[in-house]
């Protein structure tokens, strides 16, 4: 579990490495998210001043920037969200713990199941509840299944902006050979809610290995196509070198996470640095680079679907020899009872229709639960007061962190390189207003 | 070991489930982030989350058989809240998550607590980050942030009334926009 290193200069202090991109700092002094028209620039200088969004195919959604340009030059810049905002924080604390868990997943929709995870997580530790080895290594599985599914959506739709078009069609191919895997599994093929607190919510299918492994033999092929598509390509990296730069500094100073503190040359990786589930026990390298421009972003998600693939053979070698294993903690007053139960013990009935009505308890207290989503930290902050619904929850949302640099990267920006930026930060706005 | 009673306005340390909970003095939060980012090496602000405990402790309903306002938690038979929770010794909470870059990935969450139409200070000069994450707790939860540089709300529309995520702010019932009732 060694981290590549591109660089060539002196190593600073672990994890930042590499030489910086620029010197000093870029984040906008007066507000940090906010790129001002600079004092020297008066109305006669012809500003125009331009909404970017929210009804633009490039922004990924419902982002709206207000941009004022001097010609082609990005000279200010505001981003307005909340066009996406449904209050899940509040609807979750009407739901009881267990309807609560299909929320997480519509809040972020590309990476559904590392979210799904960080709620499952955040419950599991207050109730203090052991999850057989099998759930641990499935839910692994199928977070990293997720995390090449979510990159692959980053890698056809910010090409396509770029107009690279044959991209597209090539990662949703992959994309949809995930898709069917996830239905194999769950029967959904997006918002699966197979995690459950204790486990997971059925067996893994028997024709799912197979089914599996196609896949993980063929990504290296695919990805290596990718890579003939884009990265010869001069055009793309015209478009993408140099552009949209963040320095290390100033990538942990706006609180970024994931692939853009990756590529800004931060060498952390909460799957290596703070591990949970089984990533402590699965061989994997964490790609850094140092450049901090899109570039650097598209390779950090480049190299990831590789080492994903590679845990995914290594979850896949140990779940085959876990066959019959219980999948789900045996604890009748958090988990259902098996269906079959039902018609013949009357305790399993009265619990059922316990957990399905009232819910179930949770002990008082509040944690804080961090996971390695596709697009970052996610995190999960969860009061519970004792009762069959949490207090408070909230997540900390990787994309609302990551959309808070667009005025730092945007520095010296053309009104093209805009829309490379804010694909190469990779924000799904569900995710950012929640 | 880090050395928590030297942050300014130290008022308690917590552990719960493996996670350290740190609570200071509202007067001196800023100096006290500035402490935990600058001598204890705490350079990423991860969350900003505010929390409502209005009622707290108090007589807790759910579900959705039986009446309209819902199931006494603490009749017998019931699954709900058959031990009262500590009770809060302000309304609101305001809570810092950090985390230092770097071996162990030590995580602290800084905790102030304050009352209604108190003010907090701002930390952006401290952690840049704060900015949106400030601005969302404002949004939401309606707690004011002294000195952000533009506070304002961020999620909802300029002119919405009231902060949704308090405990006093109904589900439902909000005008539907563009409906002919409107």
């Amino acid at each position: 579990m060694s981290a590549t290193v591109q660089h060539t200069g002196v190593t600073r202090r672990w994890p930042i490495v590499g030489e910086p991109p620029y010197e000093g700092s870029r984040i906008p002094a007066r507000v940090p998210t906010v790129l001002d028209v600079p004092a020297g620039i008066t109305p006669m200088d012809d500003i125009l001043q331009v909404n970017f969004g929210p009804n633009h195919p490039s922004t990924h959604g419902v982002l709206r920037l207000i941009v004022d340009l001097d010609g082609e030059l990005v000279v200010g810049l505001s981003a307005v969200i909340g066009y996406l905002h449904t209050g899940f924080e509040k609807n979750m604390e009407q739901k009881t713990w267990w309807k609560a868990i299909t929320y997480p997943e519509r809040i972020d929709y590309v990476g559904y199941q590392n979210n799904e995870l960080t709620f499952v997580l955040a419950i599991e530790k207050l109730l203090e509840l052991e999850v057989p080895e099998k759930a641990t290594w499935m839910r692994m599985l199928l977070c990293e299944l997720n995390r090449i599914h979510s990159h692959l959506v980053f890698l056809g739709t910010s090409a396509l902006e770029l107009g690279a078009i044959s991209m597209f069609w090539y990662c949703f191919r992959e994309r949809e050979t995930i898709l069917d895997l996830f239905e194999l599994v769950a029967g959904q093929r997006m918002h699966t809610r197979y995690f459950q607190a204790g486990g997971i919510a059925e067996d893994i299918p028997s024709g799912f290995y197979p089914e599996a492994r196609k896949l993980v033999e063929w990504m290296p092929h695919a990805l290596d196509d990718y890579l003939q598509l884009l990265d010869k390509n001069q055009i793309w990296e015209e478009r993408t070198q140099g552009v949209g730069l963040l320095s290390a500094e100033d990538a942990i100073a706006l609180g970024q996470s994931g692939p853009v503190l990756r590529a800004s040359g931060v060498d952390w990786d909460l799957r290596r640095d703070a591990p949970y589930l089984a990533y402590d026990q699965v061989d994997f390298r964490v790609p850094v680079y140092t450049a901090g421009d899109v570039y650097a972003r598209y390779r950090v998600r480049m190299d990831e679907m590789a080492e994903s693939t590679k845990i995914v053979r290594q979850c896949l070698d140990r779940l085959e020899r876990m066959e019959g294993q219980p999948w789900i903690a045996d604890d009748r007053k958090v988990v259902l009872p098996p269906r079959e139960e039902l018609h013949t013990s009357m305790e399993s009935l009265i619990h059922h229709f316990k957990i399905v009505t009232e819910g179930y308890r949770v002990p008082a207290g509040e944690v804080y639960v961090a996971i390695e989503s596709p697009r970052g930290e996610s995190g999960c902050y969860v009061v519970s007061d004792g009762g069959p619904k949490p207090w408070r929850v909230h997540f900390r949302a990787p994309s609302f962190a990551a959309l808070q640099a667009t005025a730092t990267c945007s520095q010296n920006a053309l009104i093209a390189d805009l829309i490379a930026i804010v694909g190469s930060l990779d924000a799904v706005m569900g995710d950012t207003d929640r | 070991m880090i050395e928590f009673s030297k942050i300014p306005g130290f008022v308690e340390k917590r552990e719960a489930l493996g996670e350290t909970t740190v609570v200071v003095e509202r007067a001196s939060l800023r100096a006290a982030c500035t402490h935990l980012r600058d001598e204890l090496g705490f350079n990423v602000l991860v969350d900003v989350v505010a929390t409502d405990y209005l009622n707290w402790s108090g007589k807790g309903v759910a579900g959705y058989i039986g009446t309209a306002s819902g199931r006494d938690l603490n009749l017998p038979m019931t699954q709900g809240l058959q031990a009262l929770p500590e009770p809060k010794p302000y309304r609101f909470s305001v809570s810092y998550h950090l985390l230092a870059l770097r071996h162990g990935a030590p995580r602290l969450r800084l905790q102030t607590w304050l009352d209604d139409g108190e003010p907090v200070d701002s930390v952006v000069s401290v952690w840049p980050a704060a900015d949106w994450f400030e601005r969302e707790q404002y949004d939401l939860m309606g707690i004011r942030f002294d000195g952000h540089p533009n506070l304002e709300r961020l999620l909802l529309e300029d002119d919405w009334e009231g902060h949704p995520l308090r405990k006093d702010y109904p589900i439902g019932g909000e005008p539907v926009r563009f409906s002919p009732a409107e």
